[in-house]
């Protein structure tokens, strides 16, 4: 006899599950019970929405599922955030619901709430359990779904009822899952590689777009060869940002609304667009359509319902990117374009970043760019959204490390879960979170997390008591009438880290500020950075 | 706008039929009328759609219903004429005795048949195309119609496909 709680521990172990983030209920108890004889880690996180953001943290540094774990109603419901965030940018991860007996169902019985209803558009695919015989499969689709294709979140909701079953039956982990109407496509056509290459080979001014696919593909060295064997430029999505070392000269950085404005202009002179897993959000492109009339489209994704769906496409590519590039890679014929690359080239060395060390406050636009000299080569950054997640992504220099962020919800309080989970993930590397002190506030509980779990993350906080990104838009689309935008009542961030046990320091300007940083990357363990930071400072 | 028909097939699951509904809604495409039944086998169901919208709009429903984990296939029959296509309605029609010959030679010639005949009211059930049916209804304007219940559409695709 085993009881579906057992088989949950044992499809988590068979899936190499080492880590969970959770918050337990009573609607989860019995699968906790079974936890306490397991060898699988448990962090205990201190609100539900929290969860989902390590896990999903975790999933992009070790490029494994994440999995979190919370009880049904108000513990389901707090998720949901977490999980269309993930959703958004396509992260891998697992969300287990404890849901009220599978005869109560429907009843409105204390803390029921329909989870995988109100998850429908936020997840890849969701299961509601009804039979412990059922476990495995679920749980083998479940990861299977998450993990292939177009990556995302999946969530299993078991009824208590069902954790407690015993069934008469001995635990059989499937070794592949089947599922009729799920087949993703990961070849590229070759007929329309050979059209791409063509379009390559006859092109001009091309320039490579490089978005968060890329990332999730695992495709850097692939790209790194094709841009190195055709010389064509590249610029990145906010989801793309760390594929190619940013000091590469063909690297031309960040495009959209919020990029550079080099960057940006080589897309618009461009004659061909090669767009690799990037979706054409509104942010990272505003008019595709005017964009898509000056140049030849071509568009790689392994989801053929992002081909076609904000721009026009030429030569559309279905399939894994880091196998199509590595075919372009291969067959790409090098043509000489010096004349386009030396002027794209011109525009970025024209260039001059703005922001320049203050010793009145800091400065943060400098001090990051100072603090990306200061890190380890393969160090995770993680940025909350806001003004810290665009000075972070501009004037950040990525050689070897990673650029994690909430690109497309622009969920506030993403980057302390994150950065646990992906610090918890990879022990070993330097994980420093940025945030404003509105995102601060909303996720700071977490610094409980921290401490009771050692997590050696290191956050620094842009403190200028208002929602610096809210007060941009009031500045220049409403008469600068800040409205709703003064935290006032923000309290001494360094006392309170230190009441958490975590060190903290305040640096009033940015001769501080490196100082402070320097400590800070010294620190064996966990770090809070205040930095004082002006209001009227923009994010560009 | 145009209005065409895709025929979807799923696997017979809990909540898939909730799933499809919901990304129409939630990506803004308009459904003109739905049908749903049990396929080939009980382990498949095909949902019948009949969608408004222009050609890139029908392409991304297409697309997007592909994503849903348990749709195993979904095919575009195009517009009204390429395919067969048939929906049921049944109507209630009001009937004073001197009226029932000519109703009943309406009926004849539309192939209605009367299910239920009481005094006074007359139910017919229509099976057909669309446009069938409304010009039925139409025709039985004057009469002065009670009440129509009428299902979605279903199609298969011409012989040979």
């Amino acid at each position: 006899m085993i009881s579906g709680a057992q088989m949950i521990i044992k499809c988590l172990e068979a899936e190499g599950v080492d880590t969970l983030f959770g918050y337990p209920g009573a609607a989860i108890c019995p699968f906790y019970d079974k936890l306490y004889d397991s060898a699988i880690r448990h962090v205990l996180v201190r609100h539900e929405q929290n969860a989902a953001h390590a896990a999903s943290g975790y999933a992009r540094a070790s490029g494994k599922p994440g999995v979190c774990v919370v009880t049904s109603g108000p513990g389901a419901l707090n998720l949901i955030t977490g999980i269309a965030t993930a959703y958004m940018d396509s992260i891998p991860i697992i969300a287990i619901t404890g849901q009220i007996n599978l005869e109560q169902l429907g009843r409105d019985v204390f803390q029921e709430a329909d989870i995988t209803g109100a998850c429908e558009s936020i997840t890849k695919h969701s299961y509601l359990v009804k039979d412990a015989r059922e476990l495995p499969r679920v749980f083998k689709e479940a990861f299977h779904v998450a993990t292939t294709g177009r990556p995302g979140p999946v969530l299993i909701d078991i009824p208590v009822d069902v954790q407690l079953e015993e069934v008469d039956t001995e635990f059989r982990y499937p070794e592949k899952a089947d599922i009729l109407g799920y087949k993703p496509t990961t070849h590229g056509h070759p007929l329309q590689i050979k059209r791409a290459l063509a379009a390559i080979e006859a092109a001009e001014r091309p320039v490579i777009c490089c978005g968060g696919g890329v990332v999730l593909s695992g495709a850097r060295e692939e790209m790194t060869a094709f841009a190195t064997n055709s010389g064509i430029p590249i610029v990145s999505t906010m989801m793309g940002i760390g594929v190619m070392p940013m000091h590469s000269p063909v690297y031309l950085g960040m495009i959209g609304s919020h990029g550079r404005s080099y960057a940006n202009r080589a897309v618009r002179e461009a004659d061909l667009i090669i767009l690799c897993g990037a979706r054409v959000g509104d942010r990272a492109v505003a008019a595709p359509n005017q964009i898509a009339e000056q140049a030849k489209i071509i568009h790689i994704d392994i989801d053929p319902a992002e081909i076609g769906k904000n721009m026009h496409v030429d030569i559309p590519i279905v399939g894994d990117v880091r196998g199509v590039l590595k075919i372009l890679a291969e067959k790409v014929k090098k043509t000489d374009r010096s004349e386009w690359i030396d002027r794209v080239i011109g525009y970025k060395k024209a260039f001059v970043p703005r922001g320049e060390d203050r010793t009145d406050f800091v400065e943060p636009r400098s001090f990051i760019r100072s603090l990306s000299g200061m890190m380890q080569e393969d160090a995770i950054l993680v940025a909350d959204p806001g003004q810290s997640q665009i000075w972070a992504a501009i004037n950040f220099t990525q050689r070897e490390g990673r650029f994690l962020t909430s690109g497309g919800l622009g969920t506030m309080g993403y980057s302390i879960p994150a950065g646990m989970g992906a610090s918890i993930a990879k022990p070993r590397r330097q994980v420093v979170s940025v945030c404003g002190d509105g995102a601060f506030q909303m996720s700071m509980c977490e610094l409980a997390t921290v401490c009771a779990c050692h997590v050696p993350l290191k956050i620094i906080v842009f403190d200028n008591a208002r929602l610096g990104m809210v007060r941009e838009v009031q500045d220049q689309l409403y008469g600068g009438r800040h409205c709703g935008t003064y935290m006032a009542g923000n309290p001494d961030f360094v006392r309170l880290s230190e009441a958490y046990g975590i060190p903290a320091r305040y640096a009033a300007n940015n001769a501080e500020a490196e100082k402070y940083a320097a400590e800070m990357l010294a620190a064996p363990g966990a770090f809070v950075l205040i930095c004082r930071t002006d209001p009227d400072t923009p994010s560009i | 706008m145009s209005r065409y028909t895709l025929s979807v097939l799923v696997e017979n699951q809990p909540g898939v039929l909730s799933k499809v509904v919901a990304l129409f809604s939630r990506r803004g495409f308009n459904i003109h009328s739905l049908a749903v039944g049990p396929a080939h086998d009980e382990t498949v169901s095909c949902i019948t759609i009949v969608v408004n919208g222009d050609e890139h709009t029908v392409e991304q429903v297409e697309k997007q219903l592909n994503k849903i984990i348990p749709v195993i296939k979904v095919r575009n029959l195009g517009l009204p004429g390429e395919h067969i296509s048939s929906g049921l309605a049944l109507i209630k029609v009001q009937c004073e005795p001197e009226r029932i010959e000519g109703l009943m030679q309406l009926a004849r010639l539309f192939g209605a048949e009367a299910v239920d005949i009481a005094s006074g009211v007359v139910t017919y059930k229509l099976a057909g195309e669309t446009e069938k049916i409304e010009n039925f209804a139409d025709a039985l304007k004057p009469y002065g119609i009670r009440e129509i219940v009428r299902t979605g559409q279903i199609a298969i695709e011409k012989n040979g496909r």
